[in-house]
C-alpha cells in the first residue's frame, strides 16, 4: 500500500488493510432472518452480523455492521464472505484459524479478540438466542 | 532544569527500547512508571522488616508498623488531612468507592437518591448502580457540556432533599476536564448529601488539599502517582467516619470479638480488614516524598506545559479531532483525540510501532463515549519524565498516520 508505513506494514496485513478500507460485506441487509450484535467489552467495539438463511439451511446472504478496528472489521467481512452460500451447519463449524488464515495476519494476544468478535456474533446469530 | 531532565534517569524503565525505538511512556493516566527510589524502598523493607503489622510483637512487626504508619502520616500530609485518623489505606481507588458505596449503601433506604456524572469511570459508577439496585435508590447524573466542562446549572435541578450523595472524579480520566468540585461539595452539602471525590487523575498532577477542599470522601491509588499497585487511600471526613458502620469486617478492624457481635477498632483502621499492603505502603511513602521534593506546583506545571503542546500540536493536524476543554482552559495531563478514518485502536498499535505507548478505547467511561458520539478515544497522558521532545514525536507520528493503514 503506497501511504503505509513499515510500522503499519508490520502490523496489517495486505488484506486486512484493504478489507479495511473497502470492505465487501459492510451494509444493512433488509429482509435478514438471522441477526446478532455484540460488543467487545475490552475497547467497546461493536459488530452486528445480518444473515439471510433460506428455509433448508443455505445462507444466502451475510452482511455487517459495527464500530470496530482494522482487524475486526477485515475479520467481519472475512466472516461474511466465508458463510455466505453454506449450509447453517457448515458456518457453525467455522473456526478462528478459518479466519486468520485469509487474513493472513499474526494477530497478537492483545488483538485477538477484535479478531474473534465477529465469530462470536455469527454463532449467536446461528443459535437464534441473540438481541437483535 | 526541566522536570523531565532531573528525574528521567531516576526511571529505570524508560532506558527500554520498544519495537526499535526509546520508549515513550503516555499512558500515565492508566498507570505511572516507578522511580528508583519507590523500587528500592519496597526490595529495602522485604529484606529486613517485612512482618505482620499491629500484633507482631517483635523486631520486625514493630519495623512493619512503623513503616506502615509512616505512610499514612505521608499520605496525610500530602493531601492536606486535617488528621492521620482519616486516612485510610485501601487496595486502590476503585477499592476505596467500592468501600464507599457498600458503607453508605446500608444507610440508604428507597427512594434516596445518588447522583453521579456523565464523565464518570465505571469505578465511581458501577458500585453505586448496584448499591441504587440493592436499597431501591436513584441513580441520576450531572451532564457533560460541549466544553467538558459538567452542568452546574442542570445539578441544581437534579439535587433534592433525598439526595444523599454526590460523587464525581475531581479529574476526567477521558477529558482531562477539573471538575468544579468547591462548587459542587457547596451545592451538594447545601442539601445534606456526602460528597465522594474520585482524586485517581487528580492526585499524580495537582496540589490537594483536604481542608479547602471540603469533601467527605476522596479516594486515589498509589500506582498512577508513580507509588506501586495494590494500595490506595480513602480519606473521609472524620465527622462522617465516626457516625458509619465499617462496610466490611475482618481482623484488624475490631477491638473485642464474640460469636454474635464485635466492638469496631478506632479510625482509622476500622476501615481497614485483614492484612494491608505493607510493601506497597512503604513504596507509597517513597513515591510521596519523591513527588514532594520535585514540588507538586512544579509536577502542575511542567505537565500543564506538556498537555498544552500536545493539544495545540494535535490540533493542527488535519483531520484530527481534540476532546475536552479548549486550550487556555486549565486542564489535567490528559489529552483524548480521534483521527478521522482510523480505529483508536489502530491507532494506538500503529504508534506502539513507533515506541509510543498511548491508551485507546473507552477509558471505562461508557456513557462519556455515548456522549462525545464515539466508540473510544486515543488518550496521551504525562508525567513528570516526559519531554516536550516525546511530544513532538507524538505529533509527527500522528500527522503521518492517516495515510498508515
Amino acid at each position: 500500500m503506497s501511504g503505509a508505513t513499515p510500522a503499519a506494514n508490520s502490523l496489517y496485513s495486505d488484506v486486512i488493510r484493504d478489507r479495511w478500507r473497502r470492505p465487501r460485506h459492510r451494509g444493512d441487509l433488509p429482509g435478514a432472518t438471522a441477526v446478532a450484535e455484540d460488543v467487545n467489552p475490552l475497547c467497546g467495539d461493536r459488530v452486528r452480523m445480518m444473515l439471510t438463511i433460506a428455509p433448508e439451511g443455505q445462507i444466502s446472504d451475510a452482511r455487517f455492521v459495527g464500530d470496530s478496528c482494522a482487524i475486526c472489521t477485515a475479520s467481519a467481512d472475512v466472516v461474511a464472505d466465508l458463510v455466505a452460500g453454506r449450509t447453517r451447519s457448515e458456518a457453525a463449524a467455522l473456526e478462528v484459524g478459518d479466519v486468520l488464515a485469509v487474513l493472513q495476519a499474526e494477530i497478537r494476544p492483545t488483538r485477538m479478540r477484535c479478531a474473534t468478535l465477529p465469530l462470536s456474533v455469527l454463532a449467536q446469530a446461528l443459535d437464534g438466542k441473540a438481541r437483535a | 532544569m526541566r522536570l523531565d531532565e532531573l528525574t528521567r534517569r531516576d526511571f529505570p524503565i524508560l532506558e527500554r527500547v520498544v519495537n526499535g525505538h526509546p520508549l515513550i511512556y503516555f499512558d500515565s493516566g492508566a498507570s505511572s512508571q516507578k522511580p528508583r527510589a519507590v523500587l528500592e524502598a519496597m526490595n529495602r523493607y522485604y529484606e529486613r522488616s517485612h512482618a505482620n503489622v499491629h500484633r507482631s510483637i517483635h523486631t520486625l512487626g514493630e519495623e512493619a508498623t512503623e513503616l506502615y504508619e509512616v505512610a499514612r502520616d505521608a499520605m496525610q500530609r500530602f493531601i492536606g488531612a486535617p488528621s492521620r485518623e482519616e486516612v485510610v489505606f485501601t487496595r486502590g481507588t476503585t477499592d476505596g468507592l467500592g468501600l464507599i458505596a457498600e458503607t453508605i449503601g446500608r444507610t440508604l433506604g428507597k427512594g434516596d437518591e445518588i447522583v453521579v456524572t456523565e464523565l464518570e469511570h465505571h469505578s465511581n459508577l458501577i458500585p453505586w448502580q448496584l448499591i441504587a439496585k440493592d436499597r431501591g435508590a436513584v441513580l441520576k447524573a450531572i451532564p457533560v457540556r460541549d466544553d467538558g466542562q459538567l452542568d452546574l446549572a442542570a445539578l441544581d435541578r437534579l439535587l433534592t432533599a433525598r439526595t444523599r450523595v454526590v460523587a464525581f472524579a475531581h479529574v476526567s480520566n477521558v477529558l482531562g476536564t477539573i471538575t468544579l468540585a468547591k462548587e459542587i461539595i457547596a451545592k451538594a452539602r447545601a442539601v445534606n448529601a456526602l460528597t465522594v471525590v474520585d482524586g485517581a487523575q487528580a492526585a499524580p498532577h495537582m496540589r490537594l488539599d483536604m481542608s479547602a477542599l471540603g469533601c467527605d470522601f476522596y479516594v486515589l491509588s498509589a500506582h498512577k502517582m508513580l507509588g506501586p499497585t495494590g494500595i490506595g487511600v480513602m480519606y473521609g471526613r472524620r465527622a462522617v467516619l465516626d457516625r458509619l458502620e465499617p462496610g466490611r469486617g475482618g481482623s484488624e478492624m475490631i477491638k473485642e470479638v464474640w460469636i454474635d457481635h464485635a466492638q469496631w477498632n478506632d479510625l482509622p483502621w476500622r476501615f481497614e480488614p485483614g492484612t494491608p499492603p505493607i510493601a506497597e505502603a512503604v513504596g507509597l511513602t517513597a513515591a510521596i516524598e519523591y513527588l514532594e521534593k520535585l514540588g507538586m506546583d512544579r509536577v502542575a506545571e511542567h505537565e500543564r506545559a506538556l498537555t498544552r503542546q500536545a493539544m495545540e500540536g494535535l490540533s493542527r493536524i488535519p483531520g484530527v479531532t481534540v476532546y475536552g476543554p479548549p486550550v487556555g482552559i486549565d486542564r489535567g495531563a490528559v489529552v483524548s483525540f480521534a483521527i478521522e478514518g482510523l480505529h483508536p485502536h489502530d491507532v494506538a498499535a500503529l504508534l506502539d510501532a513507533e515506541g509510543i505507548a498511548v491508551r485507546a478505547g473507552h477509558h471505562c467511561a461508557m456513557p462519556l463515549m455515548r456522549r462525545l458520539g464515539v466508540v473510544g478515544t486515543t488518550r496521551a497522558t504525562f508525567s513528570v519524565f516526559n519531554s516536550p521532545d516525546e511530544v513532538s514525536r507524538l505529533l509527527t507520528a500522528v500527522a503521518g498516520l492517516r495515510s498508515a493503514l
